[in-house]
């Protein structure tokens, strides 16, 4: 890796801050992605080297981003920097250069980004080491993380849509990694397409940002914005709008969630990290990213906010009745990005950080348990030669004596997500509720709290269903599930105890007892400090009361033990009750609504898919077959004709030729003479 | 009538062009429409030698290159025409169609 130049630029002049080996975080995964990629080339079945290179690359880029971030630690708050390290375009008024910027917020992205990527990484030494495409899984994986830090780490639009667009990628290389299975492919295609509508989104808000404030830099927007642009105006709104339906395709919200259950075909490691912990967060990132824009667009922070609320309604109540481990997961994180949208669309900047923070830890963590749980049970249907669902949890029941470390860990999990007092969900999943509230949001506010107490009662499902009760794998299986290795078991630990400790950098000063902790408040303030004058200056301030009453200490209380009764409720109902068959039909009324997920993919289907398709086949009848294609052979056609006419007089006889050529002669001649 | 060499020259020169061209565009037989451009080149010569007498310049070296190139040519041309018959037995321009597409 060769960089022309590294000129620290600071965002502030006293800024002391200087990054060290910037371009390092981004080459290492870098080139892991190409080592792996030129054996998964040359030597497939070489898993020795993946197996180094791939984690290694990573755990190296981690290390490095740690370093900076003590760096930027031992400095006063305030100062961040920005990397050129070459310049990309520079073309009339547009100025785009390779500028990686460190500042408090990507540095904490980073952290979260690299750290879970490490530990993702040594998971799936052992979840695929009897893949075929084994070094190739790695290269797409490191790439990923290239991509991935190029997004967080971009100090301006166009740099983070290159970002944004190879992590969209490497996630359909992902989703679709077992290719040979056409339905998987087809959800990588649909992951894909689904995206480009978002994108189709960023881009017009980029050249709306370009058209008014002349320059793509974050730094130059947010330090121009409120002067530049009208508080409430429309320009703010279809900016900030237009980059909402960017967040809205990448981060799986309503309307184009869709793609994300369907993701859930590739690796299950992949779903960790991709499609749970970093990736579908980058939406949330953008929007905090560009935080003062939509703290000045009252109508765009109402949208997101309420679709925030809504998907995150939609997808706990789909979660409800699904019966594979991954979809239950999926939809609960689709549901767990809506509080972050709503978090970011209140205002409330460091809440729905925080809790993209807790989300990757406690999330990861719960996939790579159900990754445990499908390999565990793909290895027993293996020995045994049977070809049923490993993801259907119908086929599963009472694991916890096979796999007792998994068992543990997820239910540490599922604590979290549940938001019970001390783990790591309580805090961040806390402070969005009561934000929400706080700014008077009183609708918004009753659909995160029933939302919170639904994700108690589907992930205790989820938990019963696969744990605890008879087994229902069969007699001849059972014998062979085991405990997964120790490679694969020490991730889980780790991310266990980081879904436990994790919520602890930010403890709310409404609490008894607990110290107020805001270290995460005072590392973010920098970043949102703009964004946050913004909505004092139009007037919004946190109440300090409940919509119905009640203080912030009430209601945290009140939602744990919530989320406690609704988690005890659910165990006792389910786990003595008998569960259906893999091969039952599906529930009716309610339940069956829920299981077929709101009927939303046919009635994709019927109104925009089909009418689409239709459209599209009378474009090819009548505009491409008709017009183009007949203007072509038209014009092929008249020639043949002119051709045909010409071919007349070409007698091959001597004499016509000769006549002919009299003739011209005497013409010529006479009208020369005449 | 009272006419210079050169005028009666000319005539004759026209009369041999007007008459090879007929022939060229009447008869089928390759060898004669062959003879009949002969004709035509050394009306042409005859042309030459008059005009150059009348206006005063030496034209006389030029007809012998002419007569030159021509007897080149009409080896070739006989050349072609024999080989002609040898493939197809005839040599009536009409039933040799070799230039139609």
């Amino acid at each position: 890796m060769v960089v022309a130049s590294i000129v620290p630029l600071s965002l502030q002049a006293e800024s002391a801050y200087v990054p060290v080996l910037p371009w390092l975080i981004l080459a290492l995964p870098l080139l892991g992605a190409l080592i792996n990629g030129g054996v998964a080339f040359l030597r497939p079945g070489n898993t020795r080297l993946p197996t180094v290179v791939g984690p290694a690359a990573i755990i190296g880029s981690f290390l490095v981003v740690g370093a900076n971030f003590l760096a930027m630690r031992s400095v006063p708050p305030e100062t961040g920097a920005v990397v050129t390290l070459w310049q990309w375009m520079s073309v009339g008024g547009l100025q785009i250069g390779v500028d990686l910027g460190f500042d408090q917020l990507s540095m904490l992205m980073m952290l979260v980004v690299t750290g879970v990527s490490s530990i993702i990484h040594v998971y799936s030494v052992g979840y695929m080491r009897e893949d075929p495409g084994y070094a190739r899984y790695f290269s797409y994986l490191n790439l990923f993380v290239f991509f991935m830090l190029v997004l967080v780490t971009g100090a301006n639009f166009a740099l983070m849509f290159v970002g944004w667009e190879g992590v969209g990628l490497c996630s359909y290389l992902l989703i679709g990694f077992w290719y040979q299975n056409s339905e998987y492919a087809s959800a990588g295609k649909k992951a894909f397409i689904v995206n480009r509508i978002g994108d189709f989104g960023f881009l017009i808000a980029m050249f709306l940002v370009f058209v008014h404030f002349g320059s793509l830099d974050f730094a130059a927007v947010v330090e121009a914005a409120p002067a530049t642009l009208v508080i409430g105006g429309g320009v703010v709104t279809a900016i900030t709008l237009a980059l909402f339906l960017g967040c809205a395709g990448k981060s799986a919200q309503i309307p184009l969630y869709v793609w994300l259950p369907d993701a859930m075909a590739g690796p299950t490691p992949v779903s960790a990290l991709i499609h749970a912990a970093t990736m579908v967060t980058a939406g949330v990132y953008l929007v905090a990213r560009t935080s003062v824009l939509f703290a000045m667009s009252p109508v765009t922070q109402a949208v997101v906010a309420a679709t925030g609320a809504a998907t995150a309604l939609l997808a706990a109540s789909i979660a409800t009745q699904q019966y594979d481990i991954k979809k239950v997961l999926a939809y609960s994180t689709v549901s767990q990005l809506g509080y972050m949208f709503l978090a970011v669309g209140i205002g409330a900047w460091t809440a729905g950080v925080f809790h993209l923070m807790t989300h990757a830890f406690f999330k990861a963590l719960l996939f790579l348990g159900s990754g445990a749980v499908i390999h565990a049970m793909h290895h027993a249907f293996h020995h045994t030669h049977r070809d049923d669902d490993p993801n259907d949890m119908r086929n599963h029941g009472g694991l916890r004596r096979m796999m007792p470390i998994t068992w543990i860990t997820m239910w540490i999990g599922t604590v979290a997500i549940a938001g019970v007092f001390p783990f790591a969900g309580f805090f961040s999943k806390d402070e969005i509720i009561w934000a929400s509230g706080a700014y008077g949001y009183g609708i918004l506010w009753g659909v995160a709290l029933v939302v919170a107490l639904m994700t108690a009662a589907y992930m205790t499902r989820l938990m019963v269903l696969t744990f605890h009760g008879d087994n229902r794998t069969g007699a001849d299986a059972a014998p062979h599930l085991h405990e997964v290795p120790a490679v694969m078991w020490v991730p889980l630990v780790g991310l266990g105890v980081l879904s436990v400790v994790g919520g602890w950098i930010q403890i709310p000063d409404a609490l008894p007892v607990l110290p107020g902790v805001h270290v995460l408040h005072d590392w973010l303030e920098p970043v949102f400090h703009p964004a946050s004058a913004v909505m004092e200056t139009r007037g919004l301030h946190a109440a300090h009361e409940s919509p119905v009453g009640g203080g912030e200490a009430l209601w945290a209380g009140l939602s744990t033990v919530l989320a406690v009764i609704v988690i005890l409720l659910t165990f006792r109902a389910l786990v003595a009750r008998r569960v259906e068959p893999a091969d039952a039909p599906a529930p009716a009324g309610l339940a069956g609504i829920l299981y077929n997920k709101w009927y939303v993919d046919e009635l994709y289907d019927r109104t925009i898919i089909r009418p689409m398709l239709a459209l599209w086949r009378g474009c090819w009848r009548i505009v491409d077959v008709g017009v183009i294609d007949g203007t072509l052979n038209g014009v092929a056609g008249g020639a043949r004709l002119l051709g045909w006419f010409g071919s007349l007089f070409q007698t091959g006889r001597v004499a016509t030729y000769l006549f002919f050529f009299v003739t011209g002669v005497l013409v010529i001649l006479g009208t020369l003479l005449w | 009538m009272n006419i210079d060499f050169a005028t009666a020259a000319l005539y004759l020169g026209g009369f041999l062009f007007a008459v090879g061209v007929a022939g060229v565009l009447v008869r089928r037989n390759a060898i004669l429409m062959f003879m009949s451009i002969e004709l035509m080149l050394n009306g042409v010569n005859l042309t030459l030698i008059a005009l150059s007498r009348t206006l005063g310049f030496e034209a006389q070296v030029l007809v012998f290159f002419v007569m030159a190139v021509a007897a080149a040519e009409a080896s070739v041309g006989l050349a072609i025409i024999i080989a002609v018959f040898r493939h197809y037995e005839v040599v009536d321009v009409d039933r040799v169609t070799l230039l139609k597409w």
